[in-house]
């Protein structure tokens, strides 16, 4: 699998997601600046986290209307994979690569912590590692996750399965009101999201930052496990 | 806009410079000032930037070990950590402005504190914060707290540097006057560590990151003066913040870095463009010429007054080699910031800025800097405090533990931590509150570094020497207590108003405490920051100081990260506890929490049994006899283990107290140099201790998920808990 992780001004969780992957295909992926084009060659697209423009205007509102941002619209169209993770999902929903928008947390307050994830939907190429149903642990850290969408949209998303993962407890009970568990309070307590052919996935969580045992736990490994089996050459 | 203005003694007093210190001006200059020459006399010669009542004291430091790279002097401290490695730290207080307007005085301080590491080539991996507030039951401590975590938060979280550790305190001496102390850690390779000597007559000044407009003008003289009732009308002295443009300029600076293009490198924080440009010109013995019209402008009419004192954020000053300046251009076009040639290198060691065709300003460098004034305040050594009478507890032991875990200064921190990023970069090994030290892992290494913020006010107040000498240690055992080796030490040294003899007195003494204990620890100061005139004057004409405020930021190393232990109580281990007990209780927080009484002496120091009880500790967690690890320190032994069950959720049944003394003494005494540790097994593990002279005892057994006291009295984790957790959210969110 080559991977190729996208920079725009601000970005700051690339150098975390590189790590993960180089720990799943045991080669430094592409760095991509924002002012590039090209991504022949590449079978998985990733835009990181961090602060694109500082977030100004919205988040990944400008970020969308970058130059790379045509050619990831173009290995979209073709049928390319692309995983969106916190500005990254918020970047794939300003460009409607996929449907819906990221508000404000419910309190209005930056949230850095621990969430649990269940798994709703099992062998897309980014959950096929999880049986539907599984819960796995990730970290967090948003000021703007709470996941909206009108009923239509959502009635969409429940009905073809692609709400790839939600918020849960750690018994894997969701209850969109609870903040314990849905802490940023995103509608249906939904995390991911994939596109209707579902090669294109955003999430709020950071399953990149709980890769090592070291750093407490090695939870969010099958998502990029997942992607090397799905994406071998 | 701009009247004509007088230079003369009263605009001299107006900005902060005394009668006598006018008169030096004038003998320097060997006439009258221009405007702009008097605004850059007055900043360079504020206490802020020339350390004029503190510098005396400070020259006694102990600042050197053979690890030591480069020491106070730099913008920040550079110490060997081994691999060819260097960690770069520095901690710096940005205490009025967050007063004054909390949210950008945070996150400003946030944003000068991480520039003062990345221009010295260091990548940032951590933030720390020392944070001290007034009263909770003061109401504009509420907002004050709101504005600083937000603002601390916003900038970091942009920027993407986490947040790993720190600490709060509240006291009502600090209602008008919080203290925010930021610190940042960045890693650098050895042989690419930059510094700020100007050299090369004829090499161009570069100026680059944001414009240049007309905040925070004077902001090191609004940090050098007490406040009174009208500080809130300073706050166009405060600077704002953009940490999107920050992140562009550490990545740009890194960049240029990488190559060989840069001579020398400053931060514009204190004093902006003139500090940068006096210091830069004056360590390198040259001379510099500045021509302001080049200078990026955000606002229309800016004079070279106003340019020269602006504090505006996220700007660097560099010097480059004449033929990679094209090269430094592209990157900076690159990463869409300005980037401006504004002067040159001179010979003539002397300061020249022009504008508009006319000269503003023309200062020889030498004097500038060797003639500032440095004071040898008077000073009344503080008293010897008196001992603590006799003291009875009035409640149960258990009833006194919940009170104490839901007081505000030992209540859980997560309502704070939660809104800071600490886990960006991928590399923090343990989060905060997760150990006693954060523990951050060098990326491509198994080096980890053991990061921490310490002192206790309270303890500075009662006895400055004893409180300045506490801190250091405090901050030694807590890195010792993850398995790290203590390094090296930043301080900032938070104080009131140093032209009171009994202030300047505290500070001396403090000084004195802290060199002890840096000397004994061999834990080095290799930078830091003074702030004083911390000191608010009330309604009736009175000022209020704050505590003595030392703070202490201390960083150790591990050659092997993975080696570290945390402080979550592990299942089916003997707790033993390590050093002596003799149940101080002078200046406990049990004292002031259920008697409501700060009073005492606070405890001994004993730096020799504190070297002794660590190095021992610190080797059998290396040798991996130690599963869990934890300093005792404010609420004594029992809200140690009490912190130990709550941060694992594992349980433990604690042994009867040493007969002789009182219970309440021995359980919430806060004795230092002491430690609680899970070990397999405890007999053979106090027996070992005794070998080494250590002082140890069998304390317990973990296991359940309760806390057991020796009456049998059970408090489920939970419970304690949920009485840890009330008290921010109950602050904060009403």
């Amino acid at each position: 699998m080559k991977a190729a992780i996208v920079v725009f001004p601000g970005t700051n969780r690339e150098r975390d997601m590189a790590i993960a992957l180089r720990r799943v295909t045991g080669q430094a992926p592409r760095m991509i600046w924002h002012h590039e084009t090209d991504l022949s060659g590449v079978d998985l697209v990733v835009l990181p986290g961090g602060f694109s423009y500082g977030d100004y205007l919205r988040c990944g509102a400008m970020a969308a209307h970058s130059p790379i941002m045509g050619a990831v619209r173009d290995f979209a169209a073709k049928g390319g994979h692309i995983l969106g993770v916190c500005n990254g999902f918020q970047i794939l929903t300003e460009s409607n690569l996929l449907p819906g928008a990221l508000l404000r947390n419910a309190d209005l307050r930056f949230l850095s912590q621990d969430c649990h994830l269940r798994v709703e939907v099992e062998g897309t190429p980014f959950t096929r590692r999880w049986k539907k149903g599984d819960i796995f642990r990730t970290p967090l850290a948003h000021g703007d996750g709470n996941y909206t969408a009108d009923a239509q949209t959502l009635a969409v998303l429940e009905g073809e399965g692609r709400v790839a993962f939600r918020y849960a407890d750690a018994k894997g009970r969701v209850c969109a009101d609870d903040r314990t568990s849905n802490p940023n309070g995103s509608v249906n307590s939904i995390a991911g999201v994939l596109s209707e052919n579902k090669r294109i996935c955003g999430m709020m969580p950071h399953p990149e930052d709980l890769v090592d045992p070291l750093m407490g736990g090695e939870d969010g490994l099958p998502l990029f496990e997942g992607l090397v089996e799905a994406l071998v050459r | 806009m701009n009247k004509p203005v007088t230079v003369d003694e009263s605009l001299a007093r107006e900005f902060g410079l005394t009668g006598e210190e006018y008169g030096r001006v004038l003998s320097i200059m060997g006439r009258k000032p221009s405007l702009t020459e008097l605004g850059v006399f007055s900043v360079m010669w504020s206490e802020h930037c020339s350390y004029k009542s503190s510098r005396k004291w400070l020259r006694g430091l102990p600042t050197k070990a053979p690890w030591v790279i480069h020491g106070p002097g730099e913008n920040a401290g550079v110490v060997d950590i081994g691999q060819g490695y260097a960690a770069i730290f520095k901690m710096e207080s940005h205490n009025h402005p967050s007063f004054i307007e909390p949210y950008q005085g945070a996150a400003t301080g946030v944003g000068g504190i991480l520039r003062d590491v990345f221009t010295m080539g260091a990548r940032p991996i951590s933030n720390l914060n020392a944070l001290r507030f007034g009263s909770p039951e003061n109401p504009i401590t509420r907002r004050i707290v709101d504005g600083v975590v937000r603002g601390i938060g916003g900038y970091g979280n942009c920027v993407g540097v986490p947040t790993v550790g720190g600490e709060i305190n509240f006291h009502p001496a600090y209602d008008g006057n919080p203290l925010v102390n930021a610190m940042t850690v960045g890693i650098a390779r050895q042989d690419r560590i930059f510094l700020s000597a100007a050299a090369g007559v004829g090499n161009p000044v570069v100026y680059v990151g944001s414009r240049t407009g007309r905040d925070g003008i004077h902001g090191a003289t609004m940090s050098s003066a007490e406040f009174d009732e009208d500080a809130l009308s300073k706050r166009p002295t405060v600077q704002v913040g953009d940490p999107f443009i920050e992140k562009l300029l550490i990545e740009a600076c890194l960049e240029l870095m990488a190559t060989d293009a840069i001579v020398a490198i400053q931060d514009m924080g204190a004093a902006g463009l003139t500090s940068s440009a006096v210091e830069m010109a004056g360590k390198g013995g040259v001379g510099i010429e500045l021509d302001l019209d080049a200078v990026p402008q955000r606002e229309p009419n800016m004079t070279a007054y106003e340019m020269m004192l602006s504090e505006s954020q996220e700007r660097m000053l560099m010097v480059l080699r004449p033929d990679r300046t094209e090269l430094a251009r592209q990157i900076f076009e690159k990463w869409e910031l300005d980037f401006a040639i504004i002067g040159h290198l001179t010979e003539t060691g002397h300061i020249v800025i022009k504008h508009k065709g006319q000269l503003e300003a023309d200062i020889p460098l030498e004097p500038l800097a060797d003639e500032a004034p440095v004071y040898d305040r008077p000073s009344i050594a503080p008293e010897k405090p008196a001992e603590l009478g006799s003291v009875h507890a009035p409640l149960s032991l258990d009833a006194m533990l919940l009170q104490l875990v839901a007081s505000p200064d030992l209540a859980s921190r997560a309502w704070v931590w939660n809104q800071y990023d600490s886990t960006v970069g991928g590399q923090t090994v343990r989060r905060p509150g997760a150990a006693d030290a954060a523990i951050v892992k060098v990326e491509d290494t198994q080096l980890g570094l053991a990061l921490t913020t310490d002192c206790t006010p309270r303890y500075c107040q009662a006895d400055p020497r004893t409180g300045g000498a506490q801190a250091v240690a405090e901050a030694w055992r807590n890195i010792t207590a993850t398995g790290a080796r203590p390094l090296a030490v930043t301080d900032n040294l938070n104080f009131g108003n140093p032209e009171k003899p009994e202030i300047m007195g505290q500070f001396i003494a403090a000084l004195e405490g802290m060199g002890e204990a840096c000397k004994v620890l061999d834990f080095p100061i290799v930078s830091g920051n003074v702030s004083l005139y911390n000191e608010t004057r009330m309604p009736d004409g009175t000022t209020q100081a704050i505590l003595p405020t030392p703070a202490i930021g201390g960083l150790g190393v591990l050659d092997d990260v993975s080696s570290a232990v945390g402080l979550g109580m592990q299942p089916d281990s003997d707790l033993v506890l390590i050093g002596a007990t003799k149940g101080e209780l002078g200046q406990s927080i049990w004292l002031r929490e259920i008697l409501g009484r700060e009073e005492g002496a606070p405890p001994t120091v004993d730096l020799a049994a504190e070297k002794r009880n660590g190095d021992f500790v610190r080797a059998e967690i290396q040798a991996g006899q130690i599963s869990a690890c934890h300093d005792i320190a404010d609420g004594g032994i029992l809200v140690a283990a009490a912190e130990m069950v709550m941060a694992s959720g594992t349980g433990c049944e604690l042994e009867s107290p040493d007969s002789g003394i009182r219970p309440e003494a021995f359980w919430f005494g806060e004795d230092q140099a002491r430690y609680l540790v899970c070990v397999a097994d405890g007999q053979s593990f106090c027996a070992k201790a005794a070998q080494a002279g250590v002082p140890a005892r069998l304390m317990g057994r973990s296991g359940g998920n309760d806390l057991i006291l020796p009456s049998g009295v059970t408090i489920s984790a939970a419970r304690l808990k949920s009485a840890h957790e009330t008290f921010f959210p109950a602050l904060m969110d009403q």
